[in-house]
């Protein structure tokens, strides 16, 4: 494998990384198994598309879309917590919808970038360092503030509520923690996060496209799954940092096994790759904490 | 003071399993009395802690805390002054936090959560010392996780949670009816001590009539969703479970008759 293929593996796994704390925290912290997430990481990369072609900067362009992912997942939760709707389908019902919402935002399939302005353009030239090694440096800066933000809110008052949300719902609401609140600010947190990777996605690949999110919550839990694998533990800090990892480590995983001629997988695979990865680390008996949501009992 | 005024609760209302839990019961509870519910299953000694608690929607009539009438209250409001233990060991507190991050949920439960962090050096010698006061050494396991410990030591550690900040009302659902008899003792006693300590308003839910003689100020007897029996002072003192027993029996023979006369 090439320096650029891997600093290119690399880069995916960083903006992923977004994706794999979404996944963390709605599935892992709040025990909610959130679909929202194949909508919300296409719309927040329509929304920067759209926003930078529009004339906006390209940062308020990509705070934008972190604040319509919130919007997504604030409708995913209500409709679990207020409508009593099963969380998996509400979650497909807000997905579902915003392919018709990215459509509208875009007003065709495809938005290119070609020859905007991005969050990246003024990096250019520093240090004298090629772009391909820049961008995953800036995103590594990106995505180690962000986890340290999440860090330092999972370990306030109210993220210490939250978490007891996902692990004990009716111990946390004996400790007047108002569980539907928690549960609405969790899922507006995580795919604020999700968004935040699609509108960075798009301005890496300079695109947005309808069909960005197919099969994204299971590339986050896979990288969630990878982490927990390569780091076993309990403490928030590390899980988070785990998850981050787990993408990078997935993402090169993958780049290998599709360079290595010999395996004869194409990059149509990764997929069912993925599938079958998933698949294999929910029912694997090695698995010390299984999610235990996504399985029957 | 609780004041449960003209309390009605019906389970599946307009269903064929139409159950009633509560019959426009009315019960006033003085500030600091510890008071013992006992009855057999189904007489709703659980719907009415859980009316109190917030978990159950009154079909009729109105519960009061003092002069605030928190009928309308989601539970997690009125957990700020009630606070519960629960049947279950395992219930009441989080096997996946530390101790010392179950304690700092409790300790929030009476204030205003914000983006501080949740635990600090001060809160943390506070947890210390009210842990050490349990005599089971966990004070010196404050980062262990909640789930290495036993049944027994999860439950005094709910009730110390229960306890803490400005809880008025202390809530117990056959808090040791799942524990060993040792255990139990121990629980029980840990329960009277912080509850003199604080002078908490107490509803006791229990099985045994022994326990509900034996702890507490003034006992009631629930029957169908009814008040049957509610002893205090020198009366209760005299009552033994012998007594409480013929007492029930006769109860159900009355009631029994009164039917009998409709027919």
């Amino acid at each position: 494998m090439t320096v650029f293929a891997f600093l290119g593996a690399v880069e995916i796994g960083l903006v992923f990384g977004l994706v794999a704390l979404g996944a963390y925290l709605s599935f892992r912290v709040l025990n909610f198994p959130d679909l929202t997430v194949e909508g919300s990481f296409p719309l927040g990369a329509a929304v920067a598309a759209t926003a930078i072609v529009t004339g906006l900067h390209p940062i308020s362009a990509t705070l934008l879309s972190a604040l319509a992912g919130a919007a997504a997942g604030a409708l995913t939760a209500w409709m679990n917590v207020r409508l009593r709707i099963l969380h998996l389908l509400a979650g497909i019902l807000t997905a579902i919808a915003l392919y018709s919402v990215n459509l509208r935002i875009m007003g065709r399939p495809n938005m290119p970038l070609l020859g905007e302005d991005t969050v990246f353009t003024p990096l250019r030239g520093l240090f004298g360092l090629p772009n391909y090694v820049l961008v995953p440096l800036a995103l590594a800066v990106i995505v180690v503030v962000v986890k340290l933000l999440l860090d330092r809110f999972l370990y306030s008052q109210v993220g210490l509520a939250m978490r007891a949300v996902g692990a004990n719902p009716q111990m946390a609401e004996a400790n007047a923690v108002h569980t539907g609140r928690l549960t609405i600010l969790g899922l507006m947190m995580s795919n604020a996060l999700v968004a935040l990777g699609g509108g960075l996605f798009a301005q890496t690949q300079g695109a947005a496209d309808i069909s960005m999110g197919i099969g994204v919550i299971i590339v986050g839990l896979a990288s969630v799954i990878v982490g927990e694998a390569l780091l076993p533990t309990r403490a928030l800090f590390l899980a988070t940092l785990a998850a981050v990892t787990g993408s990078i480590v997935y993402r090169i995983a993958i780049a290998v096994a599709l360079n290595v001629d010999a395996i004869g997988l194409t990059a149509s695979d990764v997929n069912i790759v993925t599938a079958v990865l998933v698949a294999v680390a929910l029912v694997a008996p090695s698995s010390r904490r299984p999610f235990s949501v996504l399985r029957r009992s | 003071m609780i004041r449960i005024d003209d309390v009605s609760v019906t389970f599946g209302r307009g269903t064929p399993l139409e159950t009633p839990a509560l019959r426009a019961l009315s019960l006033d509870v003085p500030d600091g009395q510890f008071l013992t519910v006992i009855g057999s299953n189904g007489s709703g000694k659980t719907t009415l802690l859980n009316s109190i608690a917030g978990l159950v929607a009154l079909e009729r009539g109105r519960i009061a805390l003092g002069e605030v009438d928190i009928t309308g209250w989601p539970a997690a409001k009125r957990a700020r002054w009630v606070a519960r233990v629960f049947q279950n060991p395992l219930a009441g507190t989080c096997e996946g936090l530390t101790i010392e991050e179950n304690l700092a949920l409790a300790h929030h439960r009476t204030r205003q959560r914000g983006l501080g962090l949740a635990l600090n050096h001060g809160l943390r010698t506070s947890f210390r010392d009210i842990l050490a006061s349990l005599g089971l050494g966990l004070e010196n396991r404050l980062g262990d996780r909640m789930g290495l410990l036993s049944g027994g030591q999860r439950q005094a550690v709910s009730l110390l949670m229960a306890t803490m900040g400005e809880a008025k009302v202390l809530l117990l659902d056959e808090h040791t009816s799942a524990l060993d008899p040792k255990t139990a003792a121990f629980v029980l006693e840990t329960t009277r001590r912080l509850v003199a300590a604080r002078r908490l308003t107490t509803i006791m839910v229990t099985h045994s009539m022994r326990q509900a003689l034996d702890v507490g100020e003034r006992t009631v007897m629930l029957h169908q969703g009814r008040m049957a029996v509610d002893v205090a002072g020198e009366d209760r003192a005299r009552l033994d479970v012998p007594d409480l027993m013929h007492l029930f029996e006769r109860l159900h023979g009355a009631e029994i008759a009164n039917d009998t006369l409709l027919l």
